[in-house]
């Protein structure tokens, strides 16, 4: 893994995010639902965004509000002045046969550019002394495509492809990093981040299939660029990357040179592989989009934007450390997902006890929440969990009726049946052992069945953990630490003032 | 009666709501006359009979009981092809449309249905309406009705001699660079290029969207400005309408309008395209010029030196925006029958693409040359900087002229078949008409006289929402030339 840093193979990672609005009732350019999911096929089209003879697009202008605050939130400049460009390009998805996008070759006139986003590297990266930052190339809205729908599920082994246009004309913001990372872990950071970004401004519900994709390019010692596809989320792009920079590093230890090309990452076999079909130099003949004039933003624009721009995960997460005294590592976890965030929110609302909340979602919670599940919306996807659950937990802790290791064994119950902390702590017996007599029953025991430890103890203090270890083991963990640990000490005391 | 189709717009709707005659006696003289008169013109590409005369009865029965009709109540309307209307064919001439159906009106049409038109037929045009002679048609060439062995001019062709023709009263067009205005002139009747953005282009097939405009032909000045009237004005389905201001051009009352300048107005006969012209067109045209100055006009000969790169900068804009407006034709969602079984989907895009015509493909092989990699500045970005300079020309010219004034085409209505195989002799017979649409300006084409039987149309062009004026101009050449004839057909 050490390899992956700059130690000499210049590694150069570049993304290509995008990212459906689907914040928006409606498509980009016409009145068509945004929320095509699930739909018939092809029952979500209308002439406009059908492309059919004669129409017209008309420009979805709380989409560009959309893509102002994304930029916005992304450092970009924004220009005065905004256009949209057509791309020309022969594919059945692509209703017009060209693609309404921007593009700043002749001039800057995307929604966003020249920005930068600052991220915290995990652990262990190599980088622990601070936040690492990624310049944004640019922001730009443009149309989503239809789909193609094969019926086997592969384009090779179906014998003809279904097109389905109820996506086409989704609006969609693209948004290009320049070359700025050299880690895999750092671009899966980097794409929680964006992704909480995006989840807060309302602009993407990152649940949906499909609303954020993301392609990478990357490169080893300024070697040729392979741009990789068709990677299905954010833990497979990490992935994607590790793989294909161990092949192109293979290639140049034995002095091949790697070819510039498109790669597919495949899912199954988790290795890239080359496109099947041959990638021809693509001319997209792009101009101006003639039936959408040039639109003027100017400061009017910004300072609505700025206006309708909600609390930021940065910020967010400040005020997380300052209101709620958590810890800055703590505050990130839960920021990094804006469903964990709110969750944690609504729980601290029931129960002042932020701290504990923040422990119990961060530790005992997610420990819960499975792996495929962690980095998308859909957080709690089949957990039966709910704020008032963790709210009361916290609470039992916080009294010491249970102590945290039973709350880990309640919560683990609760997210299968849904029923209230107290509710399982009663039925189970579940609460602490605080009583005198029950404990120093525990503890005579341990005291009789552990006589080696016991005479360890007396000589070393630590060693009185052990026998706390016990003392848990056998009250199935519901003895509360500290009083039994005050017991075991006083025990140990009385046997040392006897003599042996 | 017998003679109802030979009637003006005004006409029409006044005889209709006096109940002088009906809309279905009307509508059924002018299909008779259709049925006369296409097999020689061949003016249309569809008869809209059965709903047509189902409409004028409509109205007909609405206006026995009493209903208020609109100006346009029970009016013959023909509409150029490449105009999408709700449920009858929209073939744009062409082969790759020919079972094509739109689904929903362009704007124009339901305007104009509202105001009581009654659409009967969609009209020939040369295929995506690029050409100037309608010969480029996959439903064969329309013919002059003054002499048939001719051109009628294009590539609204059809709406013109349908007009000439008398099988309707009035007609929709569309000008990409001289579409209405030249085939106005081939046939002797009027063609309004109103402003860009001031009529709405929803449902007008694209060419060059930055270029076209949907535009009114009449045997009139009057009919020609009343359509424009009804069909002007923002529409929220146009972004390029969106800026403009709500004109009229006070319909069939122009010269007498309140706002009619009592002033003569100052007109300027560019020189240039006057010098280009045939001599018999460029008599006409100073005959148009001698004719306003004795109307009190102040008139001057004038300069308009970016004429030289206007028909250059024409051809790289238009076929660029053309190549990408006619992609969207592969046959995979509508368009005509052929079955895709079989392909893979690049050779069935090429298979049915080689569909298109002649002068299509043309087009479509420059404007993607002038777009492609690394030629971008050097056609497409150039021609756009010619664009600037044209429109900054005449801006400083209508400062001290209200029209300027030059012919519509260089040169008479000449013999189907004579220039097909000369695309470029083609082209540079536009060189007088592209100008107005580089620079968005309104134009017209109004009869001023003959020459050996055929109509010579002088073009008037105004400042941009100047259409008020520029037809003040016309309603004097229209009045004065005494042109007022029809073929015989």
């Amino acid at each position: 893994m050490a390899a992956a840093r700059n130690d000499g193979w210049m590694v150069k990672i570049g993304l290509e995010i995008h990212c459906q609005l689907t914040g928006l009732k409606s498509k980009l350019f016409c009145q068509c639902s945004s929320d095509y999911r699930g739909m018939e096929p092809n029952a979500n089209t209308c002439p406009v965004c059908a492309g059919l003879p004669g129409t017209l697009p008309l420009l979805n202008e709380k989409a560009v509000e959309l893509a102002g605050m994304i930029s916005l939130a992304f450092g970009c400049k924004i220009p005065d002045r905004i256009m949209f460009y057509r791309k020309n390009y022969f594919y059945p998805d692509l209703p017009k046969d060209f693609q309404i996008t921007q593009y700043n070759a002749y001039g800057v006139s995307s929604i966003g550019a020249e920005g930068k986003l600052e991220y915290i590297p995990g652990a262990g990266s190599g980088a622990d002394t601070g936040g690492k930052t990624a310049r944004i190339r640019r922001v730009q809205l443009e149309e989503d495509p239809g789909r193609l729908v094969y019926e086997t599920g592969s384009m090779e082994s179906s014998p003809f492809a279904l097109i389905d246009y109820n996506r086409a004309g989704m609006p969609l913001v693209e948004i290009v990093t320049e070359p700025d990372f050299i880690d895999p872990r750092d671009v899966r950071i980097f794409l929680n981040k964006i992704t909480s970004i995006v989840e807060h401004l309302g602009a993407c519900d990152t649940s949906l299939e499909g609303s954020v994709r993301c392609d990478a390019n990357v490169s080893v010692r300024g070697g040729n660029r392979v741009e990789i596809k068709n990677v299905s989320s954010f833990k497979e792009v990490e992935k994607a990357l590790t793989y294909e920079i161990a092949r192109q590093k293979a290639k140049s230890d034995r002095e091949i040179q790697v070819r510039s090309e498109t790669r597919h990452w495949d899912d199954a076999r988790k290795v890239t592989k080359e496109s099947r079909t041959k990638e021809e130099e693509q001319d997209y003949r792009y101009f101006p989009e003639p039936d959408i004039p040039s639109i003027a933003l100017g400061q009017e624009f910004l300072s609505a934007i700025q206006s309708l721009t909600p609390e930021l995960p940065d910020d967010r997460k400040a005020r997380f450390v300052s209101s709620y005294g958590l810890s800055p590592h703590v505050a990130q976890v839960l920021i990094d997902n804006k469903q964990l965030a709110d969750f944690f929110e609504s729980c601290a609302k029931i129960n002042r006890s932020p701290k504990e909340i923040a422990n119990l979602i961060v530790t005992d919670l997610m420990g819960l929440v499975g792996d495929d599940k962690k980095d998308s919306g859909a957080i709690f996807a089949g957990l039966k969990i709910r704020p008032a659950h963790i709210a009361e937990l916290a609470g039992l802790v916080d009294r010491g009726v249970i102590n945290r290791n039973t709350a880990k064994q309640i919560l683990g119950q609760i997210v299968k049946t849904g029923e209230m902390p107290s509710e399982v702590a009663n039925k189970t017996g579940a609460s602490m052992i605080q009583d005198a007599d029950s404990l120093s029953k525990a503890v005579q025991e341990v005291f009789r069945s552990e006589q080696a430890a016991v005479q360890d103890a007396k000589k070393n203090p630590n060693a009185s953990n052990f026998l706390l270890g016990k003392v848990m083991q056998l009250t199935k963990g519901r003895a509360s630490p500290k009083a039994a640990l005050e017991l075991i000490n006083k025990k140990l005391k009385e046997e040392q003032a006897r003599p042996d | 009666m017998g003679d109802l189709y030979r009637l003006t717009a005004s006409q029409i709707t006044s005889g209709v709501r006096n109940r002088d005659f009906s809309a279905e006696e009307y509508i059924c003289e002018i299909l008779d006359r259709i049925e006369k008169v296409e097999p020689k013109v061949n003016a249309f590409v569809t008869v809209n009979k059965e709903q047509a005369l189902n409409q004028a009865r409509i109205l007909d029965r609405w206006i026995r009981d009493g209903g208020n009709v609109g100006p346009l109540a029970g009016v013959a309307v023909s509409i150029k092809d490449n105009i999408c209307t709700k449920g009858i064919r929209t073939t744009c001439g062409s082969n790759m449309l020919r079972e094509y159906v739109p689904p929903y009106d362009a704007t124009v049409v339901t305007k104009l249905q509202n105001s009581g038109a009654i659409i009967v037929g969609k009209t020939n045009l040369d295929e995506f309406a690029m050409g100037s002679t309608t010969e480029f048609s996959a439903y064969g060439p329309t013919r002059n009705p003054w002499d048939i062995s001719r051109v009628p001019g294009g590539s609204s062709g059809g709406s013109a001699a349908s007009v000439a023709a008398q099988e309707c009263a009035v007609s929709l067009g569309s000008d990409t660079g001289g579409s209405v205005r030249c085939p106005a002139s081939f046939c002797s009747i009027v063609g309004i290029k109103p402003t860009y953005g001031l009529v709405s282009r929803y449902g007008l097939v694209s060419y060059a969207n930055s270029l076209e405009q949907i535009s009114p032909m009449g045997r009139t000045v009057s009919d020609a400005a009343l359509v424009l009237d009804l069909i002007s004005g923002p529409d929220e389905k146009d972004h390029t309408t969106t800026a403009t201001p709500a004109i009229r051009t006070t319909g069939g009352d122009i010269g007498t309008g309140a706002d009619a300048d009592k002033r003569g107005l100052r007109v300027g006969l560019i020189k240039e395209l006057t010098a280009g012209a045939d001599a018999e067109v460029s008599r006409i045209v100073y005959g148009a010029f001698d004719l306003l100055s004795s109307h009190d006009c102040s008139c001057t000969e004038v300069s308009l030196n970016a004429v030289d790169y206007a028909l250059a900068s024409y051809y790289t804009i238009a076929t660029a925006e053309a190549s990408s407006n006619l992609a969207r034709y592969d046959n995979l969602r509508y368009g005509f029958d052929m079955d895709p079984e079989g392909y893979e989907w690049n050779t069935y895009f090429a298979k049915a693409r080689s569909n298109f015509g002649p002068e299509a493909k043309r087009r479509i092989i420059v404007g993607s040359y002038v777009l492609s990699s690394g030629y971008y500045g050097k056609y497409y970005l150039k021609a756009q900087k010619v664009r600037a300079l044209l429109k900054q020309e005449l801006k400083s010219l209508y400062k001290d002229y209200d029209v300027l004034i030059a012919p519509t085409m260089p040169i008479l209505p000449f013999k189907i078949g004579e220039r097909v195989e000369d695309p470029l002799k083609m082209y540079l017979a536009d060189v007088d008409t592209v100008i107005a649409n580089l620079a968005g300006i309104p134009a017209m084409s109004v009869p001023a006289g003959f020459s050996a039987g055929f109509g010579v149309g002088v073009q008037i062009m105004a400042d941009e929402f100047k259409e008020q004026t520029m037809l003040q101009a016309a309603q004097i050449v229209e009045s004065g030339a005494g042109v007022n004839r029809s073929p015989d057909l």
